[in-house]
């Protein structure tokens, strides 16, 4: 029912971390947005949410839907939060523009249970056809930066995140890819053909 | 957006029996106590839309509204408070209180001590955030409230917003916390020492001995003002609305004279501060707001003191705020968090520094406004 949202129909990644998340569970939502997600799973699915942003307009939609948000940084850590926390805690399409994502990683497997995180796959195919032939960084519809202004400053493929997962004690529970166009050979490969990847993740 | 219109306020009186008196901190005892407030909107049948405004130092129970029709200036929290406005009156049953220790309706230093019939002057007894919290608590009860929906406050207002929220957890909803602490910074004791300073300097405080009659302090009131008053702007505000610019003349007078824009506007403050605020409150007031730790009870250890609060928490500070800076806040979103407490914060950019807390009512109103109608359903949802 929830892919009537239009946040999943725009971000396919968010349909699949919705689906992944239990009823009533306890969730922060790391870098959260307008809250959309938070306000979705609160809603249809009973769950206890809060989120951190750093932007003052997205704070005021969140405020706007209820939902619990902290003006802050991610790079300022999550020290605070005491262990276990919550059962999950959610990463969408941020990763790649903090400053240590293996700090933030560890952090996030620390407060919650499980670790649910998505990020753009530098590793398509799209990506290296621009890279081989044209010679020149990709820009594409989910990387629509140039090399000189992009946020984005750790671009990663599949691989380098499974490998960063296993050199920081991190364990992959499942890997969900998506592409509705090739949705058969993103599942066989991902590197190649998945835009985007949901990886839940827990301390080993 | 509506106005209150014309409002009118009230005085309760307690303690005239002295078992009934309010016990203070510093283990004396005051009575009778007078507090004077106002209320704007209904209070509903299930009492569950009542909420506490509280004011900063300066401030008063006249929130919103007017006296009367020649009145020309509105409540100090108007644009705040009204139909439609982000304290809804139609929705909301608003109640702002003089804070004891005033002089503005409140019994305070300026009051008559009925032990001697002249006023308190320095026999009144100091006074703490807690026991503002527990006179307003006597007027709770008076009034029948059984829980705030919502307990509010800007910068002194905030601290007792705060104290509410540990000293009576099962009475308010929900706090919202505006550019305040939790407790008061070594800096801001320091300009709070100067201030008094200059109010004890003062020729006809120092000839009284503080307890002046009809002739007023009113040189070292005005001073203690001007400084406090450069304390709740910023740099970058005071440069766009002042600058270099001069008054009147286009050159320097090379004297001492008022030559700048920014001298004037000071002056003009402490003058308006006198005709309004006592100098020996402002003694109380401020001494009130350097004994505030919210944590002195756990020993400094802010988490502790938090953990059995069960409101929800909106914490705003501003980007210029450099007296109730935004890591004030952040030390109590902080402890609220490793509590796994409820709380929205906010840190909202503006340049017009400590003041920005009645300035920026348009961001601070949305998020005023959209935080208690979530409060406000959840508690109608439960009921």
């Amino acid at each position: 029912m929830h892919n009537n949202y239009q946040i999943f129909t725009e971000r396919p990644d968010l349909s699949i971390i919705a689906e992944l998340i239990e009823k009533n569970s306890k969730v922060i939502d790391l870098g959260c947005g307008d809250g959309s997600l938070l306000d979705y799973l609160t809603k249809a699915k009973g769950v206890t949410g809060s989120g951190i942003e750093l932007y003052q307009d997205m704070i005021i939609e969140c405020v706007k839907k209820g939902v619990s948000v902290v003006h802050d940084n991610l790079n300022n850590g999550l020290s605070e939060i005491k262990d276990k926390t919550f059962d999950y805690a959610i990463l969408s399409q941020t990763l790649q523009s903090v400053d240590k994502a293996d700090d933030l990683l560890k952090e996030m497997a620390r407060v919650g249970k499980k670790v649910l995180v998505s990020f753009i796959n530098f590793g398509f195919y799209k990506a290296r056809l621009q890279l081989m032939f044209c010679g020149k960084m990709p820009v594409t519809k989910s990387l629509p930066y140039q090399w000189y202004n992009t946020p984005n400053i750790h671009l990663g493929t599949i691989n380098d995140f499974r490998t960063l997962c296993d050199s920081i004690g991190l364990k992959i529970i499942k890997q969900i890819s998506a592409n509705k166009k090739l949705k058969t050979v993103s599942e066989y490969w991902p590197n190649l053909f998945a835009i985007t990847c949901v990886f839940m993740i827990e301390e080993k | 957006m509506g106005s209150v219109g014309i409002v009118k306020y009230f005085d309760y009186t307690f303690g005239t029996d002295e078992s009934e008196a309010l016990r203070l901190d510093c283990g004396k005892k005051l009575s009778p106590v007078t507090i004077r407030y106002e209320t704007y909107g209904t209070l509903n049948n299930s009492k569950t839309n009542a909420i506490l405004i509280i004011h900063a130092l300066s401030g008063n129970a006249h929130a919103a509204g007017y006296h009367s029709d020649t009145d020309t200036k509105p409540g100090w929290w108007d644009e705040m408070i009204g139909p439609d406005k982000p304290f809804d009156t139609n929705k909301y049953f608003i109640v702002c209180s003089n804070c004891i220790g005033g002089c503005s309706g409140s019994t305070g230093p300026r009051s008559i001590n009925p032990k001697t019939g002249k006023k308190y002057n320095l026999d009144f007894p100091a006074i703490t955030i807690p026991d503002m919290v527990r006179a307003q608590h006597r007027l709770m009860e008076y009034l029948s409230i059984p829980k705030w929906l919502n307990v509010v406050g800007g910068s002194m207002g905030g601290m007792q917003a705060l104290q509410w929220a540990i000293d009576y957890p099962d009475k308010v909803e929900s706090i919202s916390a505006i550019a305040t602490c939790a407790r008061l910074s070594s800096q801001s004791i320091a300009f709070d020492w100067v201030g008094r300073d200059a109010i004890m300097k003062d020729p006809v405080w120092v000839k009284t001995q503080g307890n002046y009659e009809n002739e007023l302090p009113e040189h070292g009131l005005a001073i203690a003002r001007m400084l406090a008053h450069i304390t709740y702007l910023s740099d970058e505000s005071m440069n766009t609305k002042f600058g270099r610019k001069l008054r009147e003349k286009d050159n320097y007078s090379y004297d001492f004279s008022k030559n700048f824009e920014v001298e004037s506007y000071l002056e003009y403050q402490g003058q308006r501060f006198v005709e309004r605020f006592d100098a020996n409150c402002y003694l109380y007031i401020t001494r009130a707001m350097d004994y505030f730790d919210l944590a002195a009870k756990t020993k400094g250890n802010l988490t502790e003191c938090l953990a059995k609060v069960k409101s929800r928490f909106l914490v705003v500070s501003f980007s210029s705020d450099w007296l109730f800076s935004p890591q004030n806040s952040k030390d109590i979103v902080k402890a609220l968090r490793t509590n796994n407490k409820d709380v929205v914060y906010c840190n909202i950019d503006s340049q017009y520094g400590h003041d920005a807390f009645l300035l920026e009512v348009e961001t601070l109103g949305t998020l005023i406004s959209d935080f208690l109608s979530s409060v406000h359903e959840r508690v109608q949802k439960n009921a």
